[in-house]
């Protein structure tokens, strides 16, 4: 009886543990590429709508010639936008290395650029912890 | 360069967020879409209130 329990407690354990694995991969996935931990975590129709929505957003923030924040630049206010703007993931570090969005231009515009690439990245990390808690079961 | 109304800027923030509100916020498919319609709809009232609000301002 008692080894019933500790046998059937150690399967659960194993279950949630490649569970857990497989929700923090879908995690770190989402994260680096817009939808793709709902797609891990066999949702891809809710990725292909997230990819679509966060890429265009931060696509349209350069476009606009919005700025994009960088490390080290020792100003609260540029460190958050830095922290918003690597939400975005690969997209950032792609446009960056491409040296988009190097400077913000003195126009209405590219002030909206600058916040469409920060929430795109933000909104991408709510769509990664989505995805995170879909790979728990804690939502369908 | 790209350079969008101010309205049309709205519109598209408006869409983008709500698109990734309604799927992350909501279980359920049809859920998803109200929740996103809800948020689109608050998004664009609350630009249009305020800009009324700041034309109230400036007269």
């Amino acid at each position: 009886m008692a080894s019933n329990a500790q046998v059937s407690a150690k399967g659960g354990a194993q279950s949630g543990a490649v569970s857990s694995n497989l929700a923090y991969a879908a995690l770190v996935l989402g994260w680096l590429v817009p939808g793709a931990g709902h797609v891990l975590v066999k949702r891809p129709f809710r990725g292909l709508f997230l990819f679509l929505s966060i890429t265009s957003m931060f696509v349209l923030g350069v476009a606009m010639q919005g700025k994009l924040y960088g490390p080290n630049t020792g100003e609260i206010l540029n460190v958050l936008g830095f922290v918003g703007d690597l939400g975005s993931g690969l997209l950032y570090i792609v446009a960056k290395s491409l040296d988009y969005g190097h400077a913000a231009v003195q126009v209405a515009t590219a002030d909206y650029g600058t916040k469409f690439a920060v929430v795109a990245g933000l909104l991408n990390f709510i769509a990664a912890i989505d995805a995170h808690n879909i790979g728990i079961g804690r939502k369908a | 360069m790209l350079t969008p109304s101010h309205f049309s800027a709205v519109l598209l923030f408006a869409t983008f967020a709500s698109v990734v509100f309604g799927i992350t916020q909501r279980s359920t498919a049809g859920a998803m879409v109200k929740y996103g319609l809800y948020c689109f709809a608050l998004f664009v009232v609350a630009v249009v209130g305020a800009g009324w609000v700041m034309w109230l301002i400036r007269h």
